[in-house]
C-alpha cells in the first residue's frame, strides 16, 4: 500500500499493531506505519489456534528482507483463527495490511482493555 | 621490515594539511594520556621477507608431517591426496580476497560456488537444505544440538560415545551455557547401544562411522529418536556416502560432519569447514550463512545471501547462530574437489577405501599379538587392540619410519592399550603390508613386558 | 573491473553423463563385493548426483566464476568494521610448507614442535599487543571467540558461587555481540550512547548491577571513535564484580598505542582475518583468539599451548590438557592453525615498530579522507555522524542525502559499483540512519583516497541531476539488482537434479 493511511474504524497500540473489535472478538494486525519500516515481508509464522495472547506482550514474528520484527497484541485472548493465506503470500501484508493481511482472530479475555487503546488520530499524531 | 603502507613523508605532510592537524600525534588526542603505551611493544623487530621466510621454514622442518613418514593418523582429519587442480583456483584472489558477499551484484562467483557446494551437500547427504559452511565438524554438533533445543525446548541430550571425543566435549561445553544436560550412550562391542529415551531427550547424535571405525545402524537409531520425539543428528564421514544410505534416508533430522576430508589441507587440524544439511521443517532455524538462487531487473539468474533474518547481523539476539565469518574458501576447495571426483568417481573412490580397510583389517587381525576391537563392518578406520604397551610398540615403529595411528586410551580408557588405525587411497598395500609386518615385530618385541606385570 | 558477465551455467549444467576428471588408482588388494563388506541395509542405493565433467572443463567453470567476483587484490574496498587490507602474498608460501600443510593435528606433540612453538610465539605477541598476557589460539573466528568470552565469564562467576543473568551490550554493538549473549544462556541488555557516540554512563550505572555478568565493548566503538569514558566505564563494571570484553574488531587503531589490558578489559578477542591479514577467503576462515587477565586464566579452553621445562634445562612446547576449571572445547584439535602461519609471518614482518605504523596509518588515512570527502562536498549530504576526528574508520549519515537528493545509502552504494570500488558497509552501526561505514586501512595510497572522494562527488552530482540513475544501479555488473525478497520467500536453496 503506497500511501499511509489509518482507518478511522480500528483502534491502535503504541507499538504499530491495530484491532478491530466485534463485540467478544477482535482481528489484529500490523498498521502502515510497520509493514513500511519493516520492508518487504516475506514470512510470518503464525501462533496456534488455542494459543493465548497477552496484551502488551509479543505473540509472533514477521520477517522482511532485512528484519525481524515482534508482533505486539493489542488485547488480551484466544487465538480462534490464523490468517492461512499469507505463508503463501505473506506479501499481503504489505499490500492491505487491515484488510486482506489481517493476522489472527482473538476471542477477548477482557474487553475493557480496548480503553487503553488509541483511536486513529490520536496513533497517526503519535507518530510525528 | 615491510608494513606493505605507501604513505611517504611529502604524502604524510599533505594529509596532515588537508586533516587540519600539525601531526600523527594529534590524530590520538582523544586517548588519555594515562592510557597510552609509553613505550614500545616489547617484540621483535621487524624483518625482511627473506629472513621472515628463513624462519618459517625452519619451524616447519622441526614438524614431522606426512611426507616425513608413512602415517596411519586419522580421527577426523584424513590424508587423502588433494588434486593440483584444487590449489590453482583457491589460490586466486577472486576467490581468496573478498569479503563476505554483501554485495550480491559483484559477488556472483563466490554466490555461485556456495550454491553449487550446497547442491553437492545436499546430495551427499540425502538432505534438501544445505548451508554454506559452518566452522568445522564437532562445532556443528553443537549448532545441530542448539537448534534441537529451540525446536522442542527439552533439556536434555543424548550423545553416543561413538561420536568424536572432542564433539562431545565441545557439546558439552556449549550445553552448560544452554543449562542442557548431556547423558553419553555407552557402546556395546563398539556400536552404540541407546538408553532408554523418554520426552526428556531433546535430541540423540551419533557418528557414522564411529569413532572406533564401526559402521552403525543409524535407521534403528534414528527411529528410537524418533519414538521419543527426540530429533536425530548424525554426524557422518563424507566419504563413506558414497557408499552408505545417506542420513536423509535413514531419518536423520540433521546431518553434520567434518568436510576436511573434502579437498583440505590437514593444517595441523585448521581451517577446514564444517558442512550442515537439514529437513525442510528446520530450514528457517539452520545457521550460517546459505546462497539462493533469484532473479536481476532485467530477468537473469542470480544468487544472494538469503534467509539472512536468521543471522546475527539482522536478527541479533534472536540469530540461530552468532557466526559471521565462517569458512568460505576451506567449502570452495571442498565442493572443487568433489566436483572432480564426480559422480562416478566418488563411489570409485570410496569402493577402494571401503576395500583397502578390509584387507587392512585381515592382514592386521593376523598378526600375533594384534586383535580387532570390534566386528562391526569398516570403511576407512579400524581399531586394534594389542598385546603389548602401546606407547612403546609406537615408539618402535616411528624408529621404521611409521606411525601407525592414534593411541585410543587416553579418550577410551577402556581401549588401553588400542590403535586407532586409518587407511586414506594414499596408503597402498604395500604400505599396509610394512604396517602390519612394523606392529608384529613391535608388538612381539614389547610383549614380554606386559607379561610381566600380569605375573 | 569484472571480466565475465554474461551468465554463467551451473557445474550440474556444464556436466555430461560419462565426463570425468578423477582416475582411481588400481585396486591392488582383493576385490570384494561392497554388499560382502557392509549389510545391504545400509547401502546406498542411488548414487549422489555430483558434477560429471573433465578437468579442462573444471578449469574453466571456475576461472569464469571467479572472475564475476570482485576483489580486494583487484581494488579499494572500504568496508567498515572489516579491515580489509592488503594480503601479503609471503603468507601463502609459508602456509604451504609441507610441514605446516601435511601435519596432522594428532601428531606426537614432540613431533610438531615447529607448529607448536609458532603457536606460542604468536600467543606471546598477540598477548603483548593486547596487554593481557594468557592467550588461547582456539576459537575459529572473531563471533567464537565473543562466545568464548562470555562462556569464561559464566565459569568465573559460577566458581565464586555467582549465578547472573545478564550481559550488556552497546546499542552500537556489531550483530554478533547480542547473538553471542543468547547462545551462551544470559539476556542481552542494551546500554545507550551519549550525542558523542560513547557508551551513556548514566545508562550504564542504572544497568550494571548484581545480575549482569559481563559488559561487551568496542574501543573504539563501530562509530569509529574513541570512548572517552573507559576508565569510568571499567570502575562502573568492575564495582558489580562484572567482566568486562573487549570486542578486537576495531584493533587496527591502536596497535601499539595503546592496549585493552591496560584499559581495563578482562578479556579481549582478536579478529586474524581483520587485523592480522588472514584472506577472507569470500567469507572464511578466519580466526577469533582472545587473550585474558590473570583471574580469567584458570578457565580458559582446553588444551593449551605450553612451554615446559625439562630436567636438562632445555625447553619444548605441549599441549596441556591438564585444566581442572577450564571451560572445555569449542572445536576440535587446536584451531585455524594455517591461520596462525600467516598471522605469526605478519607480526614477524611487521616488528614492534611496523604494527605501531600500521595503526598510526590506518587513523591517518580515515581522517584524510573524511578531510577529503569535505572538501569535496560530500559530507554536505552525508554528513559525519559524529563531529570529531575519528579513528581508523567514520560513519556518515545518508539522512540529508535521501532528503534533498532523493537517493539513499543503498542507491549510493549501489552506484559505486559502477565505478569498480568495493561499497562502504551500509546501514551500520544500526544508531546512525542510513548509516555509511568507511574504513580504508593503512595499506591504501593517498591517490587512491583521492579518487574515492571525487567518485562519491560526481556520483552526488549525477544524482542532483537526475535520481533515477542512482536508484536504478549497478548498470556494468554481471547481474543488476537482485529480488531478494523473492529469495526469502521462496528460498530456492539448490540445484534440482
Amino acid at each position: 500500500m503506497a500511501e499511509a493511511s489509518y482507518p478511522d474504524d480500528l483502534l491502535y497500540h503504541a507499538e504499530h499493531d491495530w484491532a478491530r473489535v466485534d463485540g467478544e472478538q477482535a482481528t489484529f494486525g500490523i498498521t502502515w506505519y510497520a509493514q513500511d519500516a519493516l520492508g518487504e515481508v516475506v514470512f510470518f509464522d503464525p501462533p496456534q489456534v488455542g494459543a493465548q495472547v497477552s496484551k502488551d506482550q509479543s505473540y509472533t514474528e514477521i520477517e522482511s528482507v532485512k528484519a525481524v520484527s515482534d508482533v505486539i497484541a493489542p488485547l488480551s485472548g484466544e487465538v480462534i483463527a490464523v490468517n492461512d493465506a499469507l505463508s503463501d503470500k505473506p506479501e499481503t501484508i504489505n499490500e492491505d495490511p487491515y484488510g486482506e493481511g489481517w493476522l489472527v482472530r482473538v476471542r477477548l479475555s477482557d474487553p475493557s482493555e480496548v480503553d487503553s487503546l488509541m483511536d486513529a488520530s490520536s496513533y497517526e499524531a503519535s507518530l510525528s | 621490515m615491510s608494513t606493505y603502507t605507501s604513505v611517504t613523508p611529502e604524502d604524510r605532510r599533505q594529509m596532515l594539511a588537508e586533516i587540519g592537524v600539525t601531526s600523527i600525534e594529534d590524530l590520538f588526542a582523544e586517548i588519555p594520556a594515562a592510557l597510552r603505551l609509553d613505550r614500545p611493544l616489547a617484540l621483535d623487530a621487524g624483518l625482511s621477507e627473506v629472513e621472515v621466510f628463513q624462519e618459517l621454514r625452519a619451524l616447519a622442518a622441526r614438524n614431522v608431517s606426512t611426507e616425513d613418514e608413512l602415517s596411519f593418523l586419522g580421527a577426523g582429519m584424513y590424508d587423502h591426496y588433494i588434486p593440483a587442480l584444487v590449489d590453482s583456483i583457491i589460490e586466486r584472489s577472486e576467490f581468496l580476497t573478498p569479503y563476505t558477499p554483501y554485495q550480491p551484484e559483484i559477488s556472483q562467483g563466490g554466490l555461485q560456488v556456495m550454491f553449487e557446494y550446497q547442491t553437492a551437500i545436499s546430495e551427499l547427504t540425502g538432505l534438501p537444505v544445505s548451508n554454506a559452511s559452518v566452522y568445522e565438524g564437532p562445532s556443528a554438533v553443537a549448532a545441530a544440538g542448539y537448534i534441537a533445543k529451540h525446536t522442542n525446548s527439552r533439556t536434555r541430550f543424548v550423545v553416543s560415545r561413538g561420536v568424536h571425543p572432542h564433539a562431545r566435549e565441545t557439546l558439552r561445553t556449549m550445553s552448560h551455557g544452554w543449562g542442557m544436560e548431556v547423558v553419553e550412550a555407552p557402546l556395546h562391542d563398539g556400536a552404540t547401544e541407546l538408553p532408554e529415551l523418554d520426552d526428556t531427550v531433546s535430541a540423540v547424535i551419533i557418528q557414522q562411522p564411529n569413532f572406533l571405525g564401526a559402521i552403525e545402524d543409524v535407521p534403528a537409531l534414528t527411529a528410537a529418536a524418533h519414538d521419543a520425539g527426540a530429533l536425530a543428528i548424525c554426524s557422518c564421514d563424507a566419504h563413506s556416502l558414497a557408499i552408505l544410505k545417506p542420513p536423509g534416508e535413514c531419518g536423520v533430522d540433521i546431518a553434520v560432519g567434518e568436510g576436511q576430508p573434502l579437498g583440505n589441507r590437514l593444517d595441523f587440524g585448521g581451517p577446514s569447514f564444517g558442512f550442515f544439511a537439514t529437513t525442510e521443517a528446520l530450514i528457517r532455524r539452520i545457521p550460517g550463512r546459505i546462497a539462493g538462487e533469484t532473479r536481476d531487473l532485467d530477468g537473469r539468474r542470480g544468487f544472494v545471501l538469503t534467509l539472512q533474518t536468521r543471522e546475527q547481523h539482522i536478527r541479533r539476539e534472536k540469530a540461530t547462530s552468532n557466526i559471521c565469518t565462517a569458512q568460505a574458501l576451506n567449502a570452495l576447495a571442498g565442493v572443487i574437489y568433489l566436483s572432480w571426483l564426480g559422480r562416478r568417481g566418488f563411489v570409485e573412490l570410496a569402493e577402494l577405501m571401503l576395500k583397502r580397510t578390509a584387507y587392512a583389517r585381515e592382514r592386521l587381525r593376523a598378526v600375533d599379538g594384534v586383535e580387532l576391537v570390534h566386528e562391526h563392518p569398516v570403511f576407512r578406520e579400524l581399531a586394534v587392540s594389542l598385546a603389548a604397551p602401546v606407547d612403546r610398540v609406537v615408539e618402535r615403529c616411528r624408529r621404521l619410519g611409521i606411525n601407525p595411528g592414534l593411541p585410543l586410551g587416553r579418550d577410551y580408557p577402556e581401549h588401553e592399550d588400542a590403535l586407532l588405525v586409518a587407511i586414506t587411497e594414499r596408503r597402498t598395500r604395500e604400505d599396509i603390508d610394512r604396517l602390519a609386518e612394523a606392529l608384529g615385530g613391535a608388538v612381539a618385541a614389547e610383549r614380554p613386558a606386559l607379561q610381566e606385570t600380569h605375573a | 573491473m569484472i571480466a565475465y558477465t554474461e551468465d554463467q551455467p551451473t557445474i550440474y549444467e556444464r556436466s555430461k553423463p560419462g565426463r570425468r576428471a578423477f582416475v582411481a588408482p588400481a585396486l591392488d588388494v582383493p576385490d570384494h563385493e561392497v554388499s560382502e563388506l557392509v549389510p545391504a541395509a545400509l547401502l546406498r542405493e542411488h548414487e549422489a548426483k555430483l558434477p560429471e565433467i573433465s578437468e579442462p572443463e573444471l578449469v574453466r567453470h571456475y576461472n569464469r566464476l571467479s572472475r564475476r567476483n570482485f576483489d580486494l587484490d583487484s581494488g579499494f574496498y572500504p568496508l567498515g568494521s572489516c579491515t580489509m587490507k592488503h594480503n601479503p602474498k609471503l603468507h601463502e608460501r609459508v602456509a604451504a610448507l609441507p610441514g605446516n600443510a601435511a601435519l596432522h593435528p594428532l601428531q606426537d606433540p614432540r613431533r610438531a614442535q615447529g607448529a607448536l612453538e609458532l603457536m606460542w610465539r604468536l600467543q606471546h605477541a598477540l598477548g603483548e599487543i593486547a596487554g593481557l598476557p594468557h592467550v588461547s589460539l582456539q576459537p575459529s573466528a572473531g563471533s567464537h571467540g565473543e562466545l568464548a568470552g562470555v562462556l569464561l565469564t559464566r565459569a568465573f562467576h559460577e566458581d565464586h558461587g555467582q549465578q547472573r543473568t545478564k550481559v550488556l551490550t552497546p546499542d552500537t554493538a556489531h550483530g554478533t555481540n547480542p547473538a553471542t549473549v543468547t547462545m551462551a544462556g544470559y539476556e542481552v541488555v542494551k546500554v545507550g550512547s551519549d550525542a558523542d557516540g560513547n557508551v551513556d554512563l548514566d545508562d550504564l550505572r542504572a544497568k550494571a548491577d548484581e545480575e549482569v555478568a559481563c559488559l561487551m565493548l568496542t574501543n573504539p566503538s563501530t562509530l569509529g571513535l574513541f570512548d572517552h569514558g573507559i576508565d569510568e566505564i571499567a570502575r562502573i563494571v568492575h564495582d558489580v564484580g562484572a567482566t568486562l570484553y573487549y570486542d578486537g574488531a576495531n584493533l587496527n587503531a591502536i596497535m601499539g598505542i595503546s592496549r585493552p589490558g591496560d584499559m581495563g578489559f578482562d578479556i579481549v578477542h582478536f579478529n586474524l582475518h581483520k587485523t592480522f591479514t588472514q584472506p577472507h577467503g569470500g567469507g572464511g576462515p578466519g580466526a577469533g583468539p582472545i587473550a585474558v587477565s590473570d583471574r580469567i586464566e584458570p578457565y580458559l579452553p582446553r588444551p593449551q599451548v605450553v612451554r615446559r621445562e625439562e630436567t636438562d634445562g632445555s625447553c619444548f612446547y605441549d599441549l596441556d590438557y591438564d585444566r581442572p576449571k577450564s571451560i572445555g572445547r569449542l572445536r576440535g584439535f587446536q584451531g585455524n592453525y594455517g591461520v596462525f602461519v600467516r598471522s605469526y609471518a605478519y607480526i614477524r614482518s611487521l616488528g614492534a615498530e611496523g604494527l605501531r605504523e600500521v595503526s598510526e596509518t590506518a587513523v591517518l588515512n580515515a581522517n584524510y579522507l573524511m578531510a577529503r570527502l569535505r572538501r569535496e562536498g560530500v559530507l554536505q549530504y552525508l554528513p559525519a555522524a559524529y563531529e570529531r576526528l575519528c579513528m581508523h574508520e567514520f560513519v556518515l549519515c545518508g539522512t540529508p542525502m535521501k532528503r534533498e537528493l532523493k537517493i539513499r545509502t543503498l542507491d549510493l552504494a549501489k552506484r559505486l559499483l559502477d565505478f569498480g570500488v568495493h561499497p562502504p558497509t551500509v546501514y551500520f552501526p544500526l544508531i546512525v540512519d542510513e548509516a555509511m561505514l568507511v574504513e580504508p586501512t593503512e595499506t591504501e595510497t593517498k591517490e587512491t583516497l583521492d579518487r574515492f572522494a571525487e567518485t562519491l562527488a560526481a556520483i552526488l552530482r549525477e544524482a542532483q541531476e537526475d535520481p533515477e540513475v542512482a536508484r536504478g544501479a549497478p548498470y556494468t555488473t554481471p547481474v543488476r539488482r537482485l529480488d531478494e525478497a523473492g529469495a526469502a520467500r521462496k528460498p530456492v536453496l539448490r540445484q534440482p537434479l
